[in-house]
């Protein structure tokens, strides 16, 4: 349940706007998320891979961190993270389909595997965890710069960390294991959130690994936090310390986020082959959103005129991407061998 | 032979099964391959059958999964290592071309490292480029490996079988363009295709096309065109990358004078470019008019389907080749 007591929190400063605006993009991420599952039954698009019951999580470290001016690295599940960056619904869904003015690639890379270079988002490779070392390198960079008087500390118009984000499952790779090693030695001003939902796949979290990922960070002198994935202001407090660790200096922090997948790993999945009906059922129950909305309800900062006029403003934004993706054309075939290189290599001459 | 006709994954279900009962040491470990059973579900009811010591979901760790299959090997076990496709296997490179492909040779022979490295191969369905990839002439280029890749269900089942039973490493991959289409089944379970033995997949006299996996379908299609307008194409389908039967590539070129090679990926330092080069050391007094080479355009597998599907190639390009060279 999403606690009451703030006291002497980050999130305690946090103005009844900004506490609807996390309401805001956590119910924006769900709704669009929902239309993606919808063209995908349609036909309209090949996969979606979903972020459903993340949105918590993603929300409440996405604005713990200078938006759009340090570097993310999101994971495929990341949607409110990038909506939450600036990506737009329109954005998303032109992605999904691969059509023209695909903001990421022009429809090159796959869709959830976010990029922006204004906002700061670095696109992945589908092996997963290949972002750890990469966003690890990032930090170590803006780290030589401040070292070598490149960049000014204190100067919030640069990018002062990387975070990057994957599930739990994905911590088994080697990738996580040397970024995280790196980031311990040089202490840098890295963020590494693990989105633990227990399953990698059908993959329960016990055969997975022995131990708690933040307890297996702490032995290569990152700090190790667990939070409650579900509570967007929980994670926006470890976040924001994380924040203030990495600005200051203070080394890296991994925050384990517990949470739910409350949908089947992608669209190419059947979820119920390995969770029991009453084990969905379970989770479905501690769904974060409702228990969000129900919070800001109690405190009298959400009601119900509010909340029905948000869900009738998502629902025409959703309807209008899904519309402008419809209408988008394709791209240009004979444009497909562009953005090969940067430069041509050098003529004789 | 041939009672029945199977999918592809069927087949090699089958041969893997079949394989697991007859010797206990042969086990089946990678991610999804158990509860889930297997990415393309050539797994399926194996946990059933064999319970979870044979057939191990394993954490996400390809370079762990291919390590643990060269230290398994050598202590007497038979592993079927499992990746979920090719790409995901570039994180276990060094296992598989370091060490697979080196002990026997580091040991002077005395340690064997029969281990089958399988993953599903190519592109298809908007995967996307780091899901796309068709790279066994990668690992071919490494003596010690064995590279194999099936275009059919019988050759599935014949090769996989002989993989397993075969002493030395293997890397084979499916093609996931191939996995759903049917084909006959062999009767027989000690049915093996020999490791490096290729096979002529139609007779021709006009022109050899060279391929494998599901190259070879481009090339039987191109073969039906090209049939109609006059044209007899023979097809070398040299299943094996290494070993390769060259002994066939060159018997059917010194018949018909002119190839064009054939597959799924990228062309520059291809299995086209080692195929050409073979022929024209071997066979250059048979040689009528330059070879050609199909391939993947020179760019990474675009997720767009406006745009994927005019980097593949397919039957018209090999008939367009041929017909340059005729
Ligand atoms: C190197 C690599 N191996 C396997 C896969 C296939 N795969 C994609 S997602 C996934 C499960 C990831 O689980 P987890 O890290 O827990 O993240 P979640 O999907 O649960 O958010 C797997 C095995 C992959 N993308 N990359
Ligand atoms: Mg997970």
């Amino acid at each position: 349940m999403v606690s009451a007591t703030r006291e002497g929190q980050y999130s305690s400063q946090l103005s009844s706007e900004e506490l609807l605006k996390f309401y805001w993009h956590m119910l924006l991420a769900r709704r669009v998320d929902e239309r993606a599952w919808v063209l995908h039954r349609q036909g309209k698009i090949a996969f979606h891979v979903s972020g459903i019951g993340h949105e918590a999580l993603q929300v409440g470290m996405t604005f713990a961190i200078n938006r759009g001016i340090d570097y993310a690295y999101p994971y495929y599940r990341d949607l409110a993270v990038v909506l939450a960056l600036g990506v737009t619904p329109t954005d998303f869904i032109i992605s999904l389909y691969g059509k023209e003015g695909e903001i990421s690639s022009g429809g090159r890379q796959m869709p959830s595997h976010w990029s922006h270079r204004k906002m700061g988002i670095v696109t992945q490779s589908s092996p997963v965890a290949t972002q750890v070392p990469q966003a690890a390198g990032t930090a170590f960079g803006i780290k030589y710069r401040i070292q070598q008087g490149l960049q000014d500390p204190t100067d919030t118009n640069q990018p002062r960390l990387a975070f990057c984000t994957l599930g739990e499952g994905s911590t088994s790779q080697g990738e996580w294991h040397e970024g995280m090693n790196w980031a311990g030695v040089h202490q840098l001003p890295f963020i590494c959130v693990v989105e633990n939902n227990e399953y990698a796949i059908s993959v329960p979290y016990k055969k997975q690994a022995s131990r708690t990922v933040a307890e297996r960070a702490e032995a290569y002198g990152v700090k190790g936090v667990i939070v409650d994935g579900n509570n967007p202001l929980k994670m926006y407090d470890a976040m924001k310390e994380a924040v203030e660790r990495a600005y200051a200096g203070e080394g890296a922090t991994c925050i384990e986020a517990k949470c739910h997948r409350l949908v089947p790993h992608s669209s190419d999945d059947d979820d119920r082959s390995y969770r029991s009906a009453e084990e969905l059922k379970e989770i479905k129950a501690d769904d974060p959103l409702p228990q969000y909305r129900a919070y800001l309800m109690n405190e009298g900062i959400l009601t119900d005129d509010i909340d029905s006029d948000y869900e009738a403003r998502i629902k025409q934004i959703v309807n209008e991407a899904s519309q402008a993706a419809d209408a988008a054309d394709y791209p240009n075939p004979a444009d497909h061998l562009d953005y090969m290189h940067t430069f041509k290599p050098i003529e004789e001459g | 032979m041939a009672s029945k006709n199977l999918p592809m994954r069927e087949a090699l279900r089958q041969a893997l099964l079949e394989e697991m009962q007859r010797d206990e040491r042969v086990f089946i470990m990678g991610e999804e391959v158990g509860h889930w059973q297997g990415t393309h579900r050539v797994t399926r009811g194996f946990v059933e059958e064999f319970g979870e010591k044979r057939v191990r979901d394993t954490p996400i760790t390809e370079m762990a999964i291919g390590g643990l299959a060269v230290g398994a090997a050598m202590a007497g076990l038979r592993p079927v290592a499992e990746f979920m496709t090719i790409n995901f296997a570039f994180l276990a490179l060094d296992a598989i071309i370091n060490h697979a492909a080196k002990v026997h040779y580091f040991f002077d022979g005395l340690v064997k490292c029969p281990v089958v490295f399988r993953a599903a191969t190519g592109w298809g369905d908007q995967a996307t480029a780091s899901h796309s990839h068709t790279p066994e002439p990668i690992f071919a280029h490494f003596p010690g490996l064995y590279v194999g890749s099936p275009s059919n269900s019988t050759d599935a089942y014949g090769m996989l079988k002989a993989s397993i039973r075969n002493d030395n490493p293997v890397l084979f991959t499916e093609s996931i363009g191939l996995y759903s289409r049917p084909g006959p089944m062999p009767d027989d379970t000690d049915f093996l295709v020999p490791i490096g033995k290729g096979d002529i997949k139609r007779e021709g006299s006009d022109v050899t096309l060279i391929s494998y996996g599901r190259g070879v379908r481009w090339c039987l299609q191109a073969a039906r065109q090209l049939e109609q307008e006059g044209v007899s194409a023979e097809i070398v389908d040299v299943r094996w990358l290494r070993p390769l039967d060259t002994d066939l590539i060159f018997e059917s070129f010194k018949k018909t004078n002119r190839a064009v090679i054939v597959e799924e990926s990228h062309q520059f330092y291809s299995f086209g470019s080692e195929v050409a080069a073979q022929i024209q050391e071997h066979c250059f007094d048979w040689m009528d008019a330059p070879i050609k080479r199909v391939t993947q355009h020179d760019v990474p597998v675009p997720f767009s389907k406006a745009l994927e599907q005019l980097t593949y190639p397919n039957a018209d390009d090999v008939v367009a080749a041929v017909k340059e060279i005729l």
